[in-house]
Parts: C-alpha cells; sequence; structure tokens
C-alpha cells in the first residue's frame, strides 16, 4: 500500500481546520464550535506518527494561539497533551472500530477542556460559559465523518 | 516500530518521549505566563500576526460575500423603501442637528467667555469590522482597517452608542481593538449627573462592566450614566460608556460594587468609528471646576427655587440686597475720574 499518496492532505487539513475555527458562526452556535484543530491533528498522529509528533502539535497551537488571538501557548499545551496521550494509546486506536475510536476522542476533547478550563483557574482568565462543554459531544459526532473523508482524500478513491 | 509492542515495562522510547512532553509542556507554560504578563511577546506576537492576515482575510470571506450577495438581491420596491425611511430619518435628524448647532455656537461662546480649551469638532475614521470569531474569553476586536489605513495604537474606538475600546496593535492591514468589557480594561469615567468620578473596568464577558471600590459614601445611584472623564489622557472626555444597573456592598462592606451596561451596542458586521484628534489631557483641577460649577448652579436654583415661594416680604429684600452692589459701584467709581478730570 503505498502510503502518503497527497502529500498535500496534510497541510491542507490543517489549514481548513484553522479556517473553520475563525469562520464567524451566528452566536447562539458559537459554544458548540467543535475544536477543529484537534481533530485533524488527532487524526494525523494517529495515522501518520513519522511526520506528526509532539512537536508539530506545538508548533500548530502556536499558530492557532497567534489566529485567534487567544494567550500565546495555550492551545499548544492543549494539544501537545492531547498528542501525548494519543502517542501512548497509538496502538491500540488504530485498531479500534470508529465509534469506539470517536468515543476515546470524545474523551480527550473532554480532557482538553478540562486543560483549558485550569489554565484560566491558574491565570485568573474567566471561564466559557457552560455551553461550552457541549463542544467535545459535537467533536466526538464529527470523528467518524472527518476520519472516513481525511482517508478517503489521502489514498485516492477506493476502487 | 516499537510503538507497536504493548509490553507493560518502561521502554527507552517511552521515557524519551515523556522528556520530550515535559520539554514542551515548560515551554508553553512558560510562553502562557509571559504572554499573560504582557511584555517582549506582545511585540513578537505583533510582528507574527502580519503573517495571520491572509487567513483572517479569508475567514471574514463567507460574511463579506453573503453581505454583498444580500445587498445584490434586494429588490427594487425595498430599495425605494429604505431610501424613503432614509430621507425622513435625515430631516428628522437635520432638524435636530440645526437646533444643536444653534446650541453648539452657544457653547463656544460661552466656553470662549470662561477660556476654557476650544475642543474641536469630531474627527473620525469609519472602519468595518472584520467579521472573524476570536478566542471567545478574550473581549477583542479585529477591524478591516490597519497602518496602511492611517489606524494607530491608542485611538479610541466608538460606535454610535458610546465608547467602545481602543487600539491595542496594528498590522499593515489590520488592526486589534480592546474593549472595554475586557478583563484588562478600565476606563476613567464619571457620573454625567454629578460628576463624581469613578473608574469602570472590563468583566470578561461582552454584556457587562464592573465599578470596584466605590466609596459608600459617594453619590452614585442606579441608573446614573456614565461618562469618560479625559482623565489619563487617553479617552477624550463625554463619550457614554455604561448605565449603572445594580449596586451592592462588596464582602469587606466598606466599599460598593456596581454593575453596568455597557452604551455601545456592540454588532457584529457594522462599522465602527476611529477617533484621530489628539485627545487633550484633562487635569483634575478642570473636573474639580466643572464640579464646582454645577454645584454652584444647582445652589442657585435651590436658592431661587426657595426665594420664590415664601411670601412678598422676603421677596422684596432680596432684590434690595442683591441691587446695593451694582448701583454702588457706579456711584463711587463714576464721579471719582470725572472729578479728577477737570482738575487736570
Amino acid at each position: 500500500m503505498s502510503r502518503r499518496r497527497n502529500p498535500w492532505v496534510l497541510p491542507a487539513s490543517l489549514f481548513m481546520a484553522l479556517l473553520l475555527g475563525l469562520l464567524p458562526l451566528p452566536p447562539g452556535l458559537q459554544p458548540f464550535r467543535p475544536f477543529w484543530l484537534a481533530l485533524v491533528v488527532a487524526y494525523w498522529v494517529i495515522e501518520d506518527p513519522d511526520r506528526v509528533g509532539l512537536g508539530f502539535a506545538f508548533a500548530m497551537g502556536l499558530i492557532a494561539d497567534l489566529a485567534f488571538g487567544g494567550l500565546l501557548g495555550e492551545q499548544a499545551l492543549r494539544l501537545v497533551i492531547m498528542a501525548f496521550i494519543l502517542q501512548r494509546f497509538r496502538s491500540q486506536l488504530r485498531f479500534f472500530p470508529v465509534a469506539q475510536q470517536a468515543l476515546a476522542i470524545g474523551g480527550l476533547l473532554l480532557n482538553d477542556r478540562i486543560v483549558s478550563a485550569a489554565i484560566h483557574v491558574a491565570l485568573g482568565v474567566p471561564q466559557l460559559p457552560w455551553a461550552y462543554w457541549l463542544a467535545p459531544l459535537i467533536g466526538m459526532l464529527l470523528w467518524a465523518p472527518l476520519y472516513l473523508v481525511m482517508d478517503a482524500l489521502r489514498f485516492g478513491r477506493k476502487s | 516500530m516499537s510503538s507497536y509492542a504493548s509490553s507493560p515495562a518502561p521502554r527507552p522510547g517511552d521515557v524519551a518521549g515523556t522528556l520530550r512532553l515535559l520539554a514542551y509542556l515548560a515551554l508553553s507554560c512558560a510562553l502562557v505566563v509571559s504572554d499573560h504578563q504582557g511584555g517582549w511577546l506582545s511585540q513578537f506576537r505583533q510582528q507574527a500576526s502580519v503573517a495571520m492576515q491572509p487567513l483572517w482575510w479569508l475567514a471574514g470571506l463567507p460574511s463579506r460575500l453573503g453581505e454583498s450577495m444580500r445587498n445584490d438581491a434586494a429588490t427594487r420596491t425595498q430599495l425605494a423603501a429604505d431610501n424613503r425611511r432614509l430621507r425622513n430619518e435625515l430631516l428628522v435628524l437635520n432638524a435636530g442637528q440645526a437646533r444643536l448647532r444653534v446650541e453648539a455656537v452657544e457653547n463656544a461662546r460661552l466656553r470662549a467667555l470662561l477660556g476654557a480649551v476650544e475642543q474641536g469638532s469630531l474627527d473620525v475614521q469609519l472602519a468595518p469590522i472584520l467579521d472573524v470569531d476570536q478566542d471567545p474569553t478574550r473581549q477583542r476586536l479585529l477591524l478591516d482597517a490597519g497602518s496602511r489605513n492611517g489606524v494607530r495604537i491608542g485611538q479610541s474606538v466608538i460606535d454610535a452608542g458610546g465608547l467602545l475600546g481602543q487600539v491595542i496593535a496594528v498590522t499593515p492591514l489590520t488592526s486589534t481593538v480592546l474593549l472595554v468589557t475586557d478583563l484588562e480594561h478600565a476606563v476613567p469615567v464619571i457620573i454625567a449627573r454629578n460628576g463624581v468620578r469613578l473608574v469602570a473596568y472590563g468583566s470578561g464577558r461582552a454584556d457587562h462592566l464592573a465599578l470596584r471600590n466605590v466609596p459608600l459614601s459617594a453619590d452614585v445611584e442606579i441608573g446614573d450614566t456614565l461618562v469618560t472623564s479625559g482623565l489619563g489622557g487617553r479617552f477624550p472626555p463625554g463619550f457614554p460608556v455604561g448605565t449603572i444597573t445594580d449596586l451592592q456592598p462588596d464582602d469587606s462592606r466598606a466599599f460598593l460594587v456596581g454593575d453596568l451596561k455597557p452604551a455601545s451596542q456592540l454588532d457584529r458586521g457594522r462599522d465602527v468609528l476611529l477617533l484621530r484628534d489628539v485627545v487633550v489631557p484633562v487635569t483634575t483641577a478642570d473636573l474639580e471646576a466643572a464640579a464646582a460649577e454645577r454645584e454652584a448652579a444647582a445652589r442657585a436654583q435651590a436658592e431661587a427655587d426657595a426665594a420664590a415661594t415664601p411670601a412678598e416680604g422676603a421677596d422684596a429684600a432680596t432684590p434690595g440686597t442683591g441691587d446695593a452692589p451694582p448701583a454702588d459701584a457706579p456711584s463711587t467709581d463714576a464721579p471719582t475720574p470725572a472729578a479728577q478730570a477737570p482738575q487736570r
């Protein structure tokens, strides 16, 4: 099986994830915006560990912090933690069915919210409203479609 | 690859991975803390955010396209109706403006009489908001105008309702506005009613400002309107900041804390105004003079009210005492030159 048939998928998917994070949503829907970047980075950590590791997650987090105007390093911290846990359990996760993977990703995204809340508490920055805790759920539901689309893009159409 | 094996014993790869994790964690924590405290990192940040401009532009594209499509799809009748409504509004506003102009002229004359500092008319620049969702914990706004359009750091930003914030970072094509509601923002204000000086702090939430450490004895009431005082020289005086919606004693029971509803209506996809004119710093002496003036006016008003109510006897006495000095003055002053003139 020839891997990396489409080398542009990696940068393009990350760019799209950043864009989806910035895209204006109606104020009522804003809390439900999934952490797109985390989903995409998680995919690459699981699928292509040679190219995407902790350093990559850190760099992407920094870029995201610059783009979103948040505290520099916050998303880098969150993504590094997520990438590390994914690397540890990669061997198991890889052979999970997609539904089970989605559950694991949901748990990671929830953990990511907790990390973010902890950073806010430590710095005395105001917390996000409770509705933002629903975003991991949306991310979990989006994992399966994202996984399938990314696989299809990466390996071309399977006949 | 070693990661395929799932043995419970720690492998060298795991240890190296953990060390790398710790290194990255330490690095990002250091970044978070130093960015939170501000300093050299904000310089770097400003440089780096130039690279983010295409991304912002692209992310703002859908809403811009939607706007232009809505405009294109507007029908003739709709445009005609809009036109009529706007014409009517213009008429009403013009009528009001004419009255205000008279007041402004009178105000200028009175100010000239008082020898006060001339306050120039508003010199503003319209800047569109770049419709992009950034970090929801921070109350910031991205404008689609940068240093190429003449935006400078420190400019005050207002909208039709009142003060919105100030420009804190400028790149060639975009600029960042720190809103008055941001946790890091504070603006010196006075109560429009009586000139009591306060500071309005951001609360980190979009619809809410806070007052802290208000003395219990201060004349502050729910419903009071706060305007910028101009102290500190950052903001020009006289722009509405908010209305007090709640006041209660703080934990120590020695001060009051208050809630404010911001005066500006931050509506996305609209334009904001950047104030161009140089802010004339106001000193406390100016404010005290203004307060004293107000107080004197209030006292005079109260005396006039009190004088109007009593019987005729008291009424007759007041003009007598009031008239005495002016009547006296000419009689003492005028004769002296007149008397001196014939002698020479």
